[in-house]
């Protein structure tokens, strides 16, 4: 199968000092998949994201990110992506209108096309009532779900998700989930780390990297079969014990 | 409101997790023990002391971590922990025994600023920290949360042992599958308790019935699911599906038949028993719907 590859890494390596945060990572990610990133805390995650966003620059290798090279086209790359960082990255202080027309300038939306996808976007979300509210007092759950839904307001080719569910229920989880699939069927592709190994089962293929290097990348039901692991978390517990 | 005439007891000794989701209430309910907040009205004790007039006594029983990472990021994990020793009166050798599991694993890094830290390392010094004073009681605000599934198991496997040296734990998660690890657990959502019980307890009061479904093709499956008759609701679990229908109103047959007539094959019907995941969707869910 000949697929189309919106994110193509080799031998990417990020060294601070002594310490080598990313250790010779090749992979590739196809086009309208939903590609799990996981790993152990500090294993590296954070750093080849920040990398393949154009945040941070590799000390080597050759990677490319929607048909830009990492080195020279930075810029280009932002434009084509949506990053939602681990840290919550809308303005609290700021209403979610206000939060919109915000990230709508910085990525040039027509101001008529970005009213309409606000519209949209909020109506889906079930949170018009709520467009003149302050995004510090809405609850994590709902910020999670604009988060993402305002990251991919520009139709990006990629969307990194860096623990987008991190310390949300159960219930919201699975809505955030959806929201996803959604984007999928847009046709966006989405890179996602999370530490619920249940949503692990939920991306095409995953990703479990230890201490730097990738040590396995397969679909979950091969990997489950590999490690004859009832679960992922089997899987994880033996990688990255 | 963010709470709203709560009334909860915790046992000398026992390890008592407050679940609920985002905004329910449980950093508050967790800054009036720790007499951080003031609550409009009520009472609340800690190991027999007011913590309202007695605030400065309850400050030195307990440790606290706080729901956000509150040690200071330009000092080295050494220079933190010798802070909080010094802070109430002791130093980091007179305790070290106590927090020898945990701070072990981290002393490896003591130079590195606490700032610099992975998410799993800065849990475990903020643990350490909260310790060195040797507490009767440990007040813990998602402790896990952002960690991942290697570092939740040793923390968790860490709080046991300390619950087992006699100190009492509150902990509050995100994560359903360490509810279950807990002795008892209270289920809070918008400001009120609504069910304190132990895990299994709690698993096995649930009301309805609950069906496991695995399907190869579970992303139809789910919609398919959500429109049969008499279902209460259709969630996934990893690789499977769960669906509740109401108690014995419904046979494993008629959930077959059903899929069978809308084309699905090679799918499995199991029923099964609730985990605590279960019964906090379940509960969440309602509470909804009968707020609309």
């Amino acid at each position: 199968m000949n697929r189309e590859k919106v994110i193509s890494v080799k031998n990417m390596v990020k060294k601070f000092g002594d310490f080598v945060a990313n250790n010779d990572l090749t992979f590739d990610v196809y086009k309208g998949e939903i590609f799990g990133f996981l790993g152990a805390n500090g294993a590296g995650k954070t750093t080849a994201i920040r990398i393949l966003c154009g945040l941070s620059t590799p000390t080597s290798g050759e990677m490319k990110v929607a048909g830009f090279d990492i080195y020279r086209e930075t810029e280009k790359i932002k434009k084509n992506i949506g990053y939602m960082s681990q840290k919550f990255s809308l303005y609290e202080d700021l209403t979610v209108n206000e939060n919109i027309r915000f990230y709508g300038g910085i990525y040039g939306i027509p101001v008529a096309e970005r009213k309409k996808r606000a519209a949209g976007m909020l109506e889906n979300l079930g949170l018009t009532p709520y467009a003149n509210s302050k995004i510090g007092s809405l609850p994590l759950g709902w910020k999670q779900k604009l988060a993402f839904s305002i990251a991919i307001l520009h139709n990006p080719d990629i969307v990194f998700l860096d623990e987008p569910t991190g310390g949300v229920d159960p219930v919201t989880r699975r809505q955030f989930w959806n929201l996803i699939y959604k984007a999928v069927e847009k046709g966006i592709t989405v890179f996602v780390t999370t530490h619920y190994m249940d949503e692990a089962e939920y991306c095409d293929r995953i990703s479990i990297m230890n201490e730097g290097k990738i040590a396995v990348l397969d679909t979950p039901a091969n990997l489950k079969k590999q490690f004859n692991a009832a679960n992922m978390d089997e899987v994880f517990l033996r990688i990255a014990r | 409101m963010a709470l709203n005439d709560v009334s909860l007891d915790v046992k000398a000794g026992e390890l008592f997790g407050l679940i609920g989701p985002d905004g329910a209430g449980k950093s508050t309910l967790m800054r009036i023990l720790m007499s951080l907040i003031l609550p409009d009205s009520g009472e609340v004790w800690l190991d027999g002391l007011d913590v309202k007039s007695e605030y400065k006594k309850v400050r030195h029983i307990t440790g606290y971590m706080p729901g956000r990472f509150s040690l200071y990021p330009d000092l080295t994990i050494e220079e933190n922990m010798q802070f909080f020793a010094t802070v109430f009166g002791t130093t980091v050798e007179a305790n070290y025994d106590l927090v020898k599991d945990i701070y072990a694993q981290i002393e490896p890094f003591k130079k590195r600023r606490a700032g610099k830290l992975s998410g799993g390392m800065k849990q475990k010094l903020a643990l350490s920290c909260a310790m060195i004073h040797k507490p009767k009681v440990l007040i813990l605000d998602e402790p896990t949360t952002g960690v991942d599934a290697v570092s939740r198991k040793e923390f968790w496997e860490m709080l046991k042992r300390l619950r087992n040296q006699g100190i009492t734990i509150l902990v509050s998660t995100p994560y359903m599958d360490e509810a279950s690890l807990c002795d008892r657990i209270a289920l809070i959502q918008q400001g009120e308790v609504f069910s304190v019980d132990t895990p299994a307890q709690m698993a096995a009061g649930f009301p309805e019935d609950l069906w496991e479904i695995t399907s190869p093709v579970i992303y139809k499956t789910t919609p398919l699911l959500e429109k049969m008759p008499l279902q209460m609701s259709v969630n996934s679990f990893g690789q499977s599906l769960h669906l509740v229908t109401p108690k014995g109103r419904v046979k494993p047959e008629e959930i077959r038949a059903f899929l069978q007539q809308n084309g699905e094959t090679d799918f499995d019907v199991k029923r099964i028993q609730a985990t605590i995941e279960d019964v906090f969707m379940h509960f969440m869910l309602n509470a909804k719907k009968e707020s609309v």
